[in-house]
């Protein structure tokens, strides 16, 4: 049991993420007690509902990688299914797609996790994008429905693309056999979301205290060329800073952040024109307090099977 | 009759939240200990376990459903669940067409009425789904008379408006296995019948009041 509890480095990661927590913690108090204006105020609110947030999402991810394998693929099933459930709700499907939607939920999904779970890397790879690519299409068709169809099939396709087979890479890093880094495995899945998530809140941190000009306001009016630039770099910085848990060198490890941040952004930046195109401002507001995951993980949607092919490629012989 | 919930019904009422995520909004009244009779569109099966079950654990005890009884009657385990379980009342759908004169079918009607009003008693609540039959969650389909009469019979009980999102998505017609959509249930303001109101004047308000509270979809 808990084969990671006797890992030190692992506890230094543990113990540094704790360090920021309660860091931002005293911060978060801070700004709260000094504020001037009614105007900074409920940014202030938001950044400290969003500490107490990442408080419970550490405690939770911190347990889950201590269980080991299978918690790690317990804990990124469960996130699949509440990310296609927001994404399914949000995006219009017809009656024709019932059955289809119940596979992708319910067979489609779980399998791709009980992949990784038995290690079948060849079979983890193409179930989603080959079997799963031919048989939604196929299984709206049975159904009769054509209208929309290309729409449909696609949407779905999407969904099931972006949230299960995508973000089951980060999990999948478990099954990589790095020579000299055997059963240290989860130092590489939680480097891969610290400086992922690290990413997301330093571009946001970057942003609120010096953005001026922004990228795509039309996609997402917060994200700003003065947060890209800080975030990413100071993230990079970081994950650079991290190499001593991974299997790289300081500059190997500064370019595999650099990966993650850019590819981060671009998940981001995707989701954000998806949930536009939806319109879903009115069902953010409904579903508020409740939803909210898949923007939470967008960015380590895209950013995960990169890095995990990345380190395939160049770690594992 | 008695007002302890009965096991199952809890642990439907938690599977039915667990697989709808349902968020519940008190959108035009709060929770109360009142007798109600809370209407909404019908679009699932799922929908009055949804509904009950976004009501707060004490009022529950006190809120029985109106099912249609040839539907839950044609088999025992429907008959057990909708009887025991969640203590239903059982209506018959469609006595007054069925009717041969329209004496009988003023007479059926009465009864039905009579009926609802029996179940009301002094202390329970209604869940009603006016529109009789599922519809496919497009439209709001048009209210049958009963709950016009019923609210002229019962004057004291207030009627309160709901509408539940996305039921169609999780469990449409002609399906036995349901998606875990999100869904919405919101409660509207109540309402009652004006003096003088005409029947088809208050049905569609009603109706509008229901289908108001959309939030999701709405052209």
């Amino acid at each position: 049991m808990l084969p990671a509890i006797h890992d030190a480095k692992l506890a230094w990661l543990y113990g540094g993420v704790l360090f920021l927590l309660v860091v931002s913690t005293l911060i978060g108090r801070w700004l709260k007690r000094r504020r001037k204006s009614e105007a900074s105020r409920a940014t202030i609110e938001n950044v400290n509902a969003r500490i107490r947030a990442w408080w419970k999402m550490c405690a939770i991810f911190a347990l889950a990688i201590l269980v080991g394998r299978v918690g790690s693929l317990i804990l990124f099933g469960l996130i699949s299914f509440l990310a296609l459930r927001e994404y399914m709700t949000l995006v219009p499907t017809r009656r024709g797609d019932h059955r289809t939607l119940f596979w992708s939920f319910f067979v489609i999904m779980p399998l791709q996790y009980f992949l990784i779970g038995i290690q079948w890397y060849g079979f983890f790879a193409i179930m989603i994008p080959v079997l799963a690519f031919v048989y939604v299409p196929t299984r709206i068709a049975i159904a009769g429905d054509t209208a929309h169809f290309l729409e449909r099939a696609a949407k779905i396709q999407f969904g099931i693309m972006v949230c299960a087979y995508c973000l089951s890479h980060a999990p999948a890093l478990l099954l990589l056999k790095i020579p000299g880094y055997e059963g240290q495995d989860a130092r590489l899945l939680l480097y891969l979301v610290i400086v992922d998530q690290m990413s997301d809140v330093l571009q946001f941190v970057w942003g609120k205290l010096i953005g001026r000009n922004k990228i795509a306001w039309r996609v997402s009016p917060n994200k700003t060329w003065e947060g890209f630039f800080g975030g990413i770099l100071s993230a990079t910085a970081l994950g650079a800073a991290l190499w001593w848990a991974t299997p790289f060198t300081p500059l190997q490890s500064a370019g595999m952040s650099f990966t993650i941040c850019i590819l981060g952004f671009c998940g981001g930046l995707v989701m954000s024109a998806i949930k536009r195109d939806i319109g879903i401002k009115d069902f953010g507001r409904v579903i508020e307090g409740h939803g909210g995951i898949l923007d939470r993980i967008d960015s380590l949607c895209f950013a995960a099977p990169i890095f995990f092919h990345l380190v395939r490629y160049y770690f594992v012989p | 009759m008695n007002d302890r919930i009965h096991p199952f019904a809890n642990l439907l009422a938690a599977v039915a939240r667990g697989v709808t995520g349902v968020q519940v909004q008190w959108a035009g009244c709060e929770p109360d200990e009142k007798q109600r009779i809370y209407f909404a569109n019908h679009t699932s099966h799922l929908d009055f376990v949804v509904l009950w079950s976004g009501l707060p654990p004490d009022l529950r005890a006190h809120t029985r459903p109106v099912a249609a009884q040839d539907y839950w009657e044609s088999s025992a385990l429907r008959r057990y669940v909708v009887m025991n379980v969640f203590n239903a009342v059982l209506v018959q759908r469609g006595v007054m067409a069925q009717a041969k004169s329209p004496e009988e079918a003023r007479y059926a009607g009465r009864a039905l009425i009579e009926q609802m009003a029996a179940a009301l008693g002094d202390q329970y609540s209604l869940i009603l789904f006016p529109e009789g039959t599922r519809g496919n969650g497009e439209k709001v389909g048009s209210f049958r008379a009963g709950l016009y009469h019923l609210a002229l019979r019962r004057p004291d009980v207030e009627l309160v408006p709901a509408y539940l999102e996305n039921m169609n998505r999780i469990l449409p017609k002609g399906e036995v296995l349901p998606v875990p959509m999100l869904s919405l249930l919101t409660f509207g303001r109540p309402l009652q019948v004006e003096p003088g109101e005409e029947k088809e004047t208050f049905l569609e308000r009603a109706r509008e009041a229901v289908s108001s509270l959309r939030r999701i979809g709405s052209a």
